[in-house]
């Protein structure tokens, strides 16, 4: 043993003295945390229930009449429409109807269906989170592998091609790539006429097991999509996080350990690299909104998206306005959830 | 000489401080032209987006307009490409490769006015919202605070869906369309502002500048402003490519101007005339083919004009 | 007696945009079992270049050229596995763990045990016990192994990075820069820890540091680098109290001031910079800075000297200055200070 003395060697002020002992203090600055995401996200949503209603109630000067555009009716019909959307009432009383009708989920009625819009959207959802949760979870799984091969060796061969084929998708439609590719495997005009549906979730008379062959088939090309727009920024981030990565100094400790390379990349600089990713993978998930709207709209998929395409086209300013607190609310949701599981990722920020 | 005179007076040995300025100016632009030359990929962009701004600028010279209306449409619906129709015709008999041409013109338009929309949105307020937080006391830092609270929160919002919301609310047209993609896809270019300008408002000079009493509007305007032109020049150029998409998919969602020619509307037009399920291909193909190689060349060029400004970016080892 | 470490005419070149850049240039060390060898110099001289090249940590840029016999096997001939056999195990590195060497997310205990299981000489609940061990070693309690790097001070992280290189073992251990970053009591402290492991052990030691002082109080011979070149070696006491080459005089002149940053950048007294590394002048490549510098400096680069033992008190010094040189001009070598 040495002779150095343990007890008294650090300064005073190594951070384990700074911090205060015990378990008490360690749950009061969890809570406190926490507690401070979730007024931010409080707050937030708070701004898009505003936000919602500004958009469909105020800008549109009369709503009734955006909706009544270029149709026959009669000014009592309008009337009638007015009162039931309760568009007679004061500004303040409209909103307060709004906000508290939100508070019980109530959503209010579309103006095209004539069915409560939290009923329309329970109907739908999960079709949605079917495609939506596929296709992110597919298109993460992908983007972070080839991300993490090709910012390992930037400028390569396999991350030229890699960038190369994420730019074009980056760049192209999302629309565009699914009509494509009904174009060529579904239409009976392509290269394989037919080899998947055009449209629709499952066949109308298969049932059972059946049924799940049958929605899986009408999956592939709608995930497919998805997965190819979506991947190509989750490639990107997880390249340039990596990239910042690859200069540190514990890879070369590790290095030095004699690790191979790819026992260095995977065990070293992937789990550093994937700290600031997963944060951008969030921050993205508006994104995947996105795609989901369009690519729902292409495929005709029975989900939230294609039922947001409906709702634009008449336009059914309650729907669309339900659906736009929706969509904002499950993207804040998702980054909540993103600031609290951080912390278990990464040790340096727990509280 | 004094410092209102412009020009170098020829007979001063010693240049002015102005004229100065400007050699260093024009040597760092060389200096960036000649670093951006190297740039290969950036190069390709920039010569693709140079043939297609020819083609789209000249292209009443070329394509009779009376051919892209419905009525006026010269050929036979659904002529798959020939000598006549490079690319075949559409449901009506017009040219698809005209109606592409002329098409870019509007897509072009609103890809470019709408990001000048979101540049300078997110410059004033990622400017604003970094100078304010750095040296505007303690109401700029929560003046700042407030700004970038409201820039993440639209940060996080589906940009597609609050366009669409936008264009669906405000009166249809071209310029309802630049607006909603203009005030959604900002945010990225606010807090990237702010960011550069943290950096800039801690550099030796702007202190100076401040020391010596200039103004708020004086350090903004004079000395961050500057600074940050060049990261908000790459910002910009990446943001046309976003831009671009979203105008086609926004005319795909039905939300375009139905009067004009886009990339997106023609797409939309295909679609809804059942060209998709047909597989007429030559109607679908080009119009997202061009969203796709223009929305690329932008962005090659972006990422070149990044890689001069931030050598660190530069990835070839 | 074959020596565990013997580094013949080593070169090292950069491969950069705008041409190839040579960092070290022709560098002799030889070290034995139980020895202790400092590199000093400013940074830039090419001493980290140096402990990096040994075990071939430098990124692919770098080309290397020489000989490297880690216990009579050469290094640079080495395939990759067997190059990685030997790495932690023949010779292990303490970087400046203070800073970023520690992976911020693992477990100290995972990391040190970590060369263990790589290399085999330790599984499970031995690794684990082991690391324990290792951590009392350097004077960490066994508790620490859960810890993550942040919650130590920058000592303790110094002294986990010590327990690391200890892991397996090695014959030969690289200091690079270990105590740069901590302050004047931390870093007496994690020299003596140093002094007496290398004692304990029987390990041989290359200590790599700007700072001549640390060395003159660890190692017990030590070598100056100047523009990538050894300028002078020779018995520690010697070299630091007596130098023979005005470089060595300058950087020893810095000597009082203990961990001071200033005396990294540029030695007490010392006019100019360091060459540029790409564009070396012809001749000395120390005469534009030199006090001493004559006319024949600019033609000839000397090589290393033996120095003369009547005027510097003691054998086995070795100086590449024209003024402990044969052919050495008048005035002589006493001016040199």
């Amino acid at each position: 043993m040495t002779a150095t003395p343990t007890a008294t060697e650090e300064p005073a002020g190594s951070p384990r003295e700074d911090a205060p002992a015990g378990g008490g203090g360690r749950v009061r600055r969890v809570v406190l945390y926490v507690l401070g995401r979730l007024t931010t996200a409080v707050v937030s949503l708070g701004a898009v229930i505003v936000a919602g209603f500004f958009l469909f109630r105020i800008l549109p000067g009369d709503p009734v009449r955006a909706m009544t555009e270029g149709r026959e009716v009669s000014l009592e019909q309008q009337e009638e429409l007015r009162r039931q959307f309760g568009l007679d009432q004061p500004l303040w009383a409209q909103f307060l109807d709004y906000a508290s009708g939100l508070l019980r989920l109530d959503l209010g009625v579309s103006f095209q269906y004539r069915e409560p819009v939290a009923d329309l959207i329970l109907e739908r959802l999960g079709p949605t989170l079917l495609l939506a949760g596929t296709g992110t979870l597919l298109a993460a799984l992908l983007g972070l592998f080839l991300g993490a091969r090709a910012g390992w060796r930037p400028g390569g061969r396999g991350d030229r091609v890699n960038t190369a084929v994420a730019l074009f998708f980056w760049s192209v439609p999302t629309f565009w790539l699914g009509l494509l590719l009904i174009v060529l495997l579904a239409s009976g005009r392509g290269f394989f006429p037919g080899l998947f549906p055009t449209s629709g979730m499952t066949a109308p008379d298969a049932t059972g097991f059946e049924a799940v062959v049958s929605t899986a088939h009408h999956m592939v090309l709608p995930v497919v999509t998805m997965v190819a727009v979506i991947y190509a920024q989750y490639l990107m981030i997880m390249r340039s996080s990596l990239i910042d990565e690859k200069g540190a100094d514990y890879l070369t400790t590790a290095r030095a350990k004699g690790l191979r390379d790819a026992l260095v990349r995977r065990r070293h600089a992937v789990p550093n690299a994937l700290l600031p990713t997963v944060t951008l993978v969030f921050l993205n998930l508006g994104q995947v909104v996105s795609g989901v709207i369009l690519v729902e709209t292409v495929f005709s998929w029975p989900g939230l998206g294609y039922l947001f395409y409906s709702g634009l086209h008449v336009p059914d300013l309650g729907l669309v306005q339900g659906l736009f607190v929706l969509f904002a609310a499950s993207v804040i949701l998702m980054n909540l959830l993103a600031d609290l599981v951080y912390p278990l990722l990464d040790p340096r920020v727990r509280p | 000489m004094t410092d209102l005179d412009p020009r170098p007076s020829p007979a001063a040995p010693v240049p002015s401080p102005r004229a100065l300025a400007r050699r260093r100016r024009q040597r760092a632009l060389g200096r960036f032209a000649r670093s951006y030359a190297h740039n290969r990929a950036g190069m390709f962009g920039l010569l693709s987006l140079l043939v297609i701004a020819t083609a789209a600028l000249t292209a009443p010279m070329f394509i009779e307009q009376s051919h892209l209306s419905i009525t006026g449409a010269p050929g036979q619906p659904y002529e798959p490409p020939s000598a006549e129709y490079p690319l075949g015709t559409d449901n009506f008999g017009r040219s698809v490769l005209d109606l592409i041409i002329w098409g870019a013109r509007v897509s072009l338009a609103v890809g470019l006015l709408a990001t000048v929309v979101s540049v300078t949105l997110g410059t004033v307020i990622g400017i604003t919202a970094g100078h304010f937080g750095s040296s505007g006391g303690t109401g700029g830092r929560i003046a700042s605070t407030v700004l970038m609270r409201i820039t993440d929160w639209f940060l996080v919002l589906p940009t597609l869906v609050l366009a669409v919301a936008l264009a669906a609310v405000l009166p249809g047209g071209t310029g309802t369309i630049v607006v909603a993609i203009g005030l959604t896809v900002w945010p990225p270019t606010a807090r990237l502002v702010r960011a550069q300008t943290l950096a800039v408002e801690a550099r030796p000079y702007v202190e100076r500048a401040r020391a010596l009493g200039g103004g708020h509007t004086h350090v903004m305007l004079w000395h961050v402003l500057p600074n940050v032109m060049p990261v908000v020049l790459a910002q910009t150029t990446l943001l046309v490519a976003t831009s671009i998409i979203a105008e086609s998919t926004l005319a795909f969602l039905g939300m375009g101007d139905p009067t004009t020619i886009s990339w997106g509307g023609i797409l939309e037009a295909a679609r809804t005339a059942g060209a998709v399920s047909a597989g007429i291909w030559w109607y679908m193909v080009p119009p997202g083919l061009a969203i796709a190689v223009v929305a690329l060349s932008f962005t090659l060029c972006g990422r070149a004009v990044e890689s001069v400004i931030n050598p660190r970016l530069r990835e070839n080892r | 007696m074959t020596s565990l470490l013997d580094v013949q005419d080593l070169h090292v070149t950069y491969r950069t945009e705008g041409g190839d850049v040579p960092a070290v240039r022709g560098v002799n060390l030889s070290l034995g079992p139980g020895d202790t060898l400092g590199l000093a110099g400013e940074s830039g001289s090419g001493k980290s270049t140096v402990a990096l090249s040994l075990l071939r940590l430098l990124p692919a840029t770098a080309r290397v050229e020489g000989s490297v016999l880690l216990e009579g096997e050469d290094v640079l001939a080495m395939r990759w596995g067997t190059l990685r056999a030997v790495r932690w195990v023949g010779a292990s590195v303490i970087f400046q763990g203070a800073m970023h060497s520690l992976n911020p997310v693992r477990r100290i205990g995972d990391q040190i045990a970590e060369p263990m299981q790589i290399h085999g000489t330790a599984k499970g609940a031995d690794a684990a016990e082991r690391v324990q061990g290792l951590l009392r070693q350097v004077g960490l309690p066994a508790s620490r192994a859960r810890d993550y790097p942040h919650q130590l001070s920058g000592g303790q992280r110094q002294r986990v990075m010590i327990a690391m290189a200890l892991a397996c073992e090695p014959r030969l251990v690289i200091a690079d820069e270990a105590t740069t970053a901590l302050d004047v009591m931390i870093q007496a402290q994690i020299l003596d820890l140093l002094r007496s492991l290398v004692a304990e052990h029987g390990i041989g030691m290359l200590m790599i540091s700007h700072d001549l002082s640390v060395l003159a109080e660890t190692c017990d011979r030590v070598g100056i680098m100047y523009a990538g070149r050894v300028v002078e070696q020779g018995p520690a006491s010697g070299v630091v109290h007596a130098p023979a080459h005005p470089y060595a005089g300058a950087l020893s002149a810095a000597f009082p001031t203990i961990g001071d940053p200033a005396s990294r950048l540029a030695p007490r007294g010392l006019p100019g910079d360091p060459p540029d590394p790409a564009d070396p002048p012809a001749g000395c490549v120390f005469r534009p800075r030199c006090p001493v510098s004559e006319e024949v400096c600019a033609t000839l680069d000397p090589p290393l000297w033996p120095v003369d033992p009547d005027e510097h008190g003691d054998s086995d010094r070795h100086a590449a200055c024209v003024h402990v040189g044969p052919e050495r001009p008048v005035p002589a070598a006493g001016e040199v200070r």
